[in-house]
Order: structure tokens, then C-alpha cells, then sequence
């Protein structure tokens, strides 16, 4: 490994204060520069190594850009047709209830083509963890409209802007699976900061919490960025993502258990 | 009183030069470099390495995992 | 070991098979003529029993991607339907074919095409044997002629399935799943506690992670990947056909039917011998992998072939693909729902074939 170092002195074991964790494998995420899937997967392999759960748990990954999750998470992953995670998460948590089991899918994938299968496994009250990148965009096919897509937004199948009256408005899942009597756990947040990076694991640990206690469907959307996708820089879209993904797709949690 | 110290070791080829930690970093500890790497990326790196505290808020949001971070006091 | 007799639909029959071939898990949605099938097992409820997991799913295709799910881990799971639904889960089991998983699928078939009717039909011999979905793939496809084979072909199906890890598509129709018949079935047999080595079941320390998929982006990859599958396909059609012979012995003549036309055809055979024509019935029982060799061999014996379906002429591609010219091949089929008669038979066999 090529490395450039701080103060040498203090690059000691004992010191050690924040490393990979070993379910991250050491693949070359196929992410471009700065997406928030990276460091999405990176959070929920955190959980998974620090709650002891690597024997126990079996991810299901989307077509999209996360397609290839199971690249990059050392656990044993199901690649499922577009949408249809939240099926085969059903079926495998039904014949193996004592694994943790979860979803890893896109806004395209979960918000439109998937909307039965997410809506129906959430109704069902399965015992499983959703995770929802929604960056208001279809990433890897190029950057075509999705169901998230903000009014206005540009993209290149509204290249003059997404325009209500004729594409539809964006699609709000969360608040939709939210008012579902099967969900146990609804929250929105997001991984561009150091704080919003904290503030999701703890959601993500809360839902391996739940899901031992057989509480039903837990649903976290990650509200997140794509700058090739919406053509700006890294930093740039992380603030673009604030200051107008944001107001639409407000963070917070969307629904609680009563404690 | 005890002064707290950090240091990061990136781990350059795999960095994408996306930027995001040298925003996230507290300190001004972390800067581009000028050079690039393998894929031709500007990777991040320790420009002001004394400044760092071991925050580990850089590494907390590195998509790519590159940043290791150790902290001391001294 | 006596086996227990009883009277049931072809679709009871179906589930009832299925619990007691130990399947861990079944996933359907209605659709005539094959909601007993759901119906049943829901009654039957064998989570109490056997443990065997039973859904009614919100579409087909969240169904056969529930099988899909299930199978990945490494159990025994089915899924059933009737025409238009299986037209659904087409997408589904191109998906299973590819990650080479093993699971049931039955199709109890109605005419078509689109909504069509529910009355029974044979028209999806194309879809079932020549792939469906997308790509380059193959189930193995078992067509039952009666109520016992509806039993028997499920715990069959799943033995070939997990011995291939390929989906095994049991390929009946509205008539065969709705008529009632006497139906010897089999010992209960014990759901598996053993999973195979490639099974998603959570990653130990002891093994590297599986990892269940159909994708490749590297084309050299996914192009040894249908290499392999291909292989398969070729060990099938080697070790797997099975077929049944009806008075083919001293045949001059020969009907190819299968399922309900199968039956059809076999009482045609008898209207035939007793008019002193040396008439003979081949009927296949694997339609992939087809008795090619056998219906070739039989065309060095007999003088024409009639292909008997109830579809505008599917099977027939492939009985002449077996015959290659050596004797005149005809279809007589009826469509839309209707069963031909074995009179229907007997005059087509005289006009296309025999002649005069």
C-alpha cells in the first residue's frame, strides 16, 4: 500500500483510532469520486463487525449502481432482480428468522420499479432492514429521471427539467411506508458530515436491535448525493443536497417505537 | 494541560480526491495533493500534520475508506 | 412401504406433494384454474407440522422472487401459476436459471394468448422449453398426464433440481389440475437440515462469503458462465429424458402427445388398432430434455408421425428437429381451450398422414 502519513510518532497501535473495518473488503469501490454509497456500505459494515454479526447476517443488493455491493461487504449477499429485494428478503427471512437480513437498494430501484414488492413487505411487517439511497437520480444507467427526481430537476430524461404536470412529482417512500402498520422503524437521514455519518449508524444499530427482537419491517432512507450524476463536484453537491434535497426530503425520524 | 494529538496515514492509490475530507476536517489539517495518483486522482493528504487532533471526522466520511487515524496525548 | 390412496384434484394432489417431499417453502398468488394449489396448502397450513413456509405473495413476480430468495439459502422451495402469471415470472426465472439455483415451478396452463380463457390449453410448450426469459437458458420440464404424476413429479422435480441446480418447471394444464383422480401418495419426508456448501446461510469464519448472482460485466466471464451452463444442459439431455411408450412395438404409424393430449391420443390409438392400423403413442414426460433419439430411432420404424397438442403447433418444431425428414411429420392441435377428441385424432391421423 502507498501511503502518505501524519507525525510518525504517534502512528502506533495503541493509538489507533479509526481503521476499515475487516467486513469492508479491500476492493476498489466502483463508486465515483465522493458518492455517498461508499461510505453508506462502510457504516453498515461498521455495525455488522461490531455487533458480532458477519455469521449471521445475508444482504440482498439491487440493480443499480450498488449492484455490486457484494464486491465490498464480506458477508454473504443475494444479487436480486430490479426492485424485487424486499421479495427475496421476505422469502429469506421467513426460512432462516434467526439471521439479520437486509436490503441495500436505490431510489429507482426501490421508488419505482419496486414500489409492490417495498410497499407489500413493509405491510407485512417483515422482519427486515431497508436501506434507501435516495439521491433523486438513476445513477448508473446514466442519469435519467427517477421516481425522486425534485420538480425542476434536470436530468437527462427531463434535460429541461422535471415538469409535474407531464413526469409526475417525486415520490416520498418513506413517508408513504411510514403510515404502514408493519413498519416498526422509519427514519431519514443522511452520511455527508461527520454528524450525519454518526447519527445513521446509530439508526442502522437501532435496526439490528429491532430485528432481533422481531419487531417488524425497519425502513432508513439516506438521503444522498451523486455528482456525476447531477454534474457538480463532490462538494458541491453535498451542499446542493442541503440546501434543496433536503427541505424536500426533510432528515429526522418519520416514525418511532413507543419506548 | 494535556495537548491531544493525531495523525492519518491515507492510503493514496485508492483514494478518488473527492475532496469531502479536507472539508470535514476541523483543523485545516488535510489539503490535495499536487501529484496524482495511479488512476489520476489529486489525493488527500496531511499538509499541516501538526494541526491534526485525530478527530477521525475525515475518515468517518471517506466513501472510499482510505484514512486510517490515531490519536495520542502529550 | 404402503403408500396412503386417496381421491384429489391434480392441483391438491400438487400440494400435498409437496409437503411431503419436505419442501421448506411455497410463494403463490391466484390464478384459475390453479388456486387450489395456494388454497390447499393454506388449509393444510404445514408451518404447525412440517414447518414448511407457505406466503401468498402480492404479485407473481414478487412470488418467484420469494423463491428465489429461498433458494438462494439453499431450501427446497416452488412457486406455482397458470399461464399469464408464469408469463410474469418469466423475468424471475431467467434470473434463477442464471444463478443456477434449484426450485419448483408448476404451470397448470390455459389457452392464450394474453388473458385468453381458463379453460385448458398447451400453447406454452415454447415458452417453457425454449427458455421464457431472457437469455440462454433451459429448465427441466416434466409434463404430468394424470393426478399421480402431479404428485409424483413434484418430489422428482425437486431431486433434479437440487442434483442440477436448475429450476424444474412441471408443465400441466387446466385439465389434468382440476380433474380428480386416485392418487397414491408417498411417505412424509423430513424437511433438510443440511444446506449445500454454496447456500447463502450467513458467512462463517471457515468459508469465504457466498455470494449468489447472475452478473458478470466481464464478457470473457459471462461468456465461460454459459459455457458451463451449457455443459449442463448437455449432461441433462444425456442422463435425464424419460418418455413412455404406448404400442409403438409393430407401429407403422405414430402419435407424439404429451399431458392431457397424451391421453387423447391413447384412446385414438385403440379406435385405431381395433380398425387394424398399427398405430402407436410416444409420449414424452421430459419435454426438455426431449426424446429426441428415440422419437429419431422410431422414425426408421414408422411411416408418418402426427403431433397431437392443444396449441397451433409447438412440439411439433422439435419432432421434426428429431425426425430430420426421414418420414412426413403433421400437427393436429386444437386452441383456446379446447381438449380434441380421440375420434378428432383418429381422422386427422387418416388425412395428414395415412392418406386417402
Amino acid at each position: 500500500m502507498i501511503e502518505v502519513t501524519g507525525i510518525k510518532e504517534i502512528i502506533k497501535p495503541e493509538n489507533l483510532v479509526y481503521k476499515k473495518t475487516k467486513i469492508m473488503t479491500d476492493n476498489t469501490l466502483s463508486y465515483c469520486p465522493g458518492c455517498g454509497h461508499g461510505t453508506a456500505h462502510r457504516i453498515l459494515a461498521e455495525v455488522i463487525d461490531e455487533e458480532g454479526l458477519q455469521s449471521q447476517t445475508i444482504g440482498v443488493s439491487p440493480v443499480g449502481c450498488s449492484v455490486l455491493l457484494y464486491n465490498y461487504l464480506d458477508v454473504d449477499i443475494q444479487q436480486a432482480a430490479h426492485g424485487r429485494a424486499p421479495a427475496v428478503a421476505t422469502a429469506i427471512k421467513r426460512l432462516l428468522p434467526d439471521k439479520f437480513v437486509f436490503t441495500y437498494q436505490g431510489d429507482g430501484d426501490l421508488a419505482a420499479i419496486g414500489t409492490a414488492e417495498t410497499i407489500h413487505a413493509c405491510n407485512r411487517g417483515e422482519n427486515i432492514l431497508i436501506i434507501f439511497i435516495n439521491n433523486g437520480i438513476y445513477g448508473m444507467t446514466g442519469g435519467q429521471m427517477a421516481p425522486t427526481t425534485l420538480p425542476g430537476m434536470k436530468s437527462s430524461t427531463s434535460p429541461y427539467g422535471r415538469d409535474v404536470k407531464t413526469m409526475g412529482n417525486p415520490l416520498k417512500m418513506t413517508d408513504i411506508v411510514a403510515t404502514l402498520p408493519g413498519t416498526y422503524y422509519v427514519t431519514r437521514q443522511s452520511v455527508h458530515t461527520p454528524a450525519n455519518v454518526r447519527k445513521t449508524k446509530k439508526a442502522i444499530r437501532k435496526a439490528v436491535q429491532y430485528q432481533k427482537l422481531d419487531k417488524g419491517a425497519c425502513f432508513i432512507e439516506i438521503v444522498s448525493n451523486c455528482p456525476s450524476g447531477w454534474k457538480m463536484t463532490p462538494v458541491q453537491s453535498n451542499k446542493w443536497m442541503e440546501e434543496t434535497m433536503f427541505p424536500y426530503y426533510p432528515l429526522g425520524d418519520l416514525k418511532t417505537p413507543e419506548e | 494541560m494535556a495537548k491531544i494529538r493525531g495523525s492519518i496515514v491515507v492510503n493514496i492509490e485508492k483514494c478518488k480526491g473527492c475532496e469531502v475530507c479536507m472539508v470535514s476536517c476541523p483543523t485545516g489539517t488535510i489539503a490535495m495533493a499536487k501529484e496524482v495518483n495511479g488512476k489520476g486522482y489529486n489525493y488527500a493528504y496531511p499538509l499541516n500534520p501538526e494541526l491534526c487532533i485525530g478527530c477521525a471526522n475525515c475518515a468517518m466520511v471517506c466513501p472510499d475508506g482510505v484514512i486510517t487515524v490515531y490519536k495520542t496525548k502529550i | 412401504m404402503k403408500k396412503e390412496l386417496r381421491l384429489m384434484k391434480g392441483n391438491e394432489a400438487v400440494a400435498e406433494a409437496a409437503i411431503r417431499a419436505g419442501a421448506d417453502g411455497y410463494f403463490g398468488y391466484p390464478i384459475t384454474p390453479q388456486s387450489e394449489i395456494l388454497e390447499y396448502l393454506m388449509e393444510a397450513n404445514p408451518a404447525e407440522t412440517t414447518g414448511m413456509v407457505v406466503l401468498q405473495a402480492e404479485s407473481e413476480v414478487a412470488a418467484i422472487n420469494m423463491v428465489y430468495g429461498g433458494a438462494a439459502c439453499g431450501k427446497k422451495v416452488m412457486t406455482s401459476s397458470s399461464s399469464p402469471g408464469i408469463s410474469l415470472k418469466q423475468e424471475g426465472i431467467s434470473y434463477i436459471a442464471g444463478a443456477e439455483l434449484p426450485c419448483l415451478i408448476v404451470n397448470v396452463v390455459r389457452g392464450g394468448p394474453g388473458l385468453g380463457t381458463i379453460q385448458p390449453a398447451q400453447s406454452d410448450y415454447f415458452q417453457s422449453v425454449k427458455g421464457g426469459g431472457h437469455g440462454d437458458y433451459h429448465l427441466i420440464v416434466l409434463a404430468p398426464a394424470s393426478v399421480q404424476e402431479m404428485a409424483d413429479f413434484v418430489d422428482l422435480g425437486f431431486d433434479l433440481a437440487f442434483k442440477y441446480r436448475n429450476p424444474v418447471l412441471i408443465l400441466s394444464d387446466g385439465a389434468i389440475g382440476q380433474m380428480m383422480e386416485k392418487v397414491y401418495l408417498s411417505q412424509q419426508k423430513e424437511r433438510s437440515k443440511v444446506f449445500p456448501d454454496w447456500a447463502t446461510t450467513g458467512k462463517p469464519a471457515t468459508r469465504e462469503r457466498n455470494i449468489i448472482t447472475s452478473l458478470d460485466l466481464d464478457p470473457n466471464g459471462m461468456e465461460m458462465h454459459n459455457h458451463k451452463l451449457q455443459a449442463k444442459y448437455n449432461e441433462i439431455r444425456e442422463k435425464e429424458v424419460r418418455y413412455e411408450e404406448f404400442q409403438c412395438e409393430d407401429a407403422e404409424y405414430l402419435l407424439v402427445a404429451y399431458g392431457t393430449s397424451a391421453r387423447v391420443c391413447q384412446k385414438a390409438v385403440q379406435l385405431l388398432r381395433e380398425k387394424g392400423l398399427k398405430v402407436g403413442l410416444l409420449r414424452p414426460v421430459t419435454l426438455f430434455p426431449f426424446p429426441t433419439k428415440r422419437i429419431n430411432d422410431l422414425s426408421g420404424q414408422v411411416k408418418g408421425i402426427l403431433s397431437v397438442e392443444m396449441s397451433a403447433g409447438q412440439m411439433v418444431e422439435d419432432v421434426l428437429l428429431a425426425v430430420n425428414g426421414k418420414v412426413p411429420v403433421k400437427h393436429f392441435g386444437r386452441m383456446g381451450g379446447i381438449v380434441p377428441t380421440p375420434e378428432e385424432v383418429v381422422e386427422n391421423l387418416k388425412s395428414k398422414i395415412i392418406g386417402g
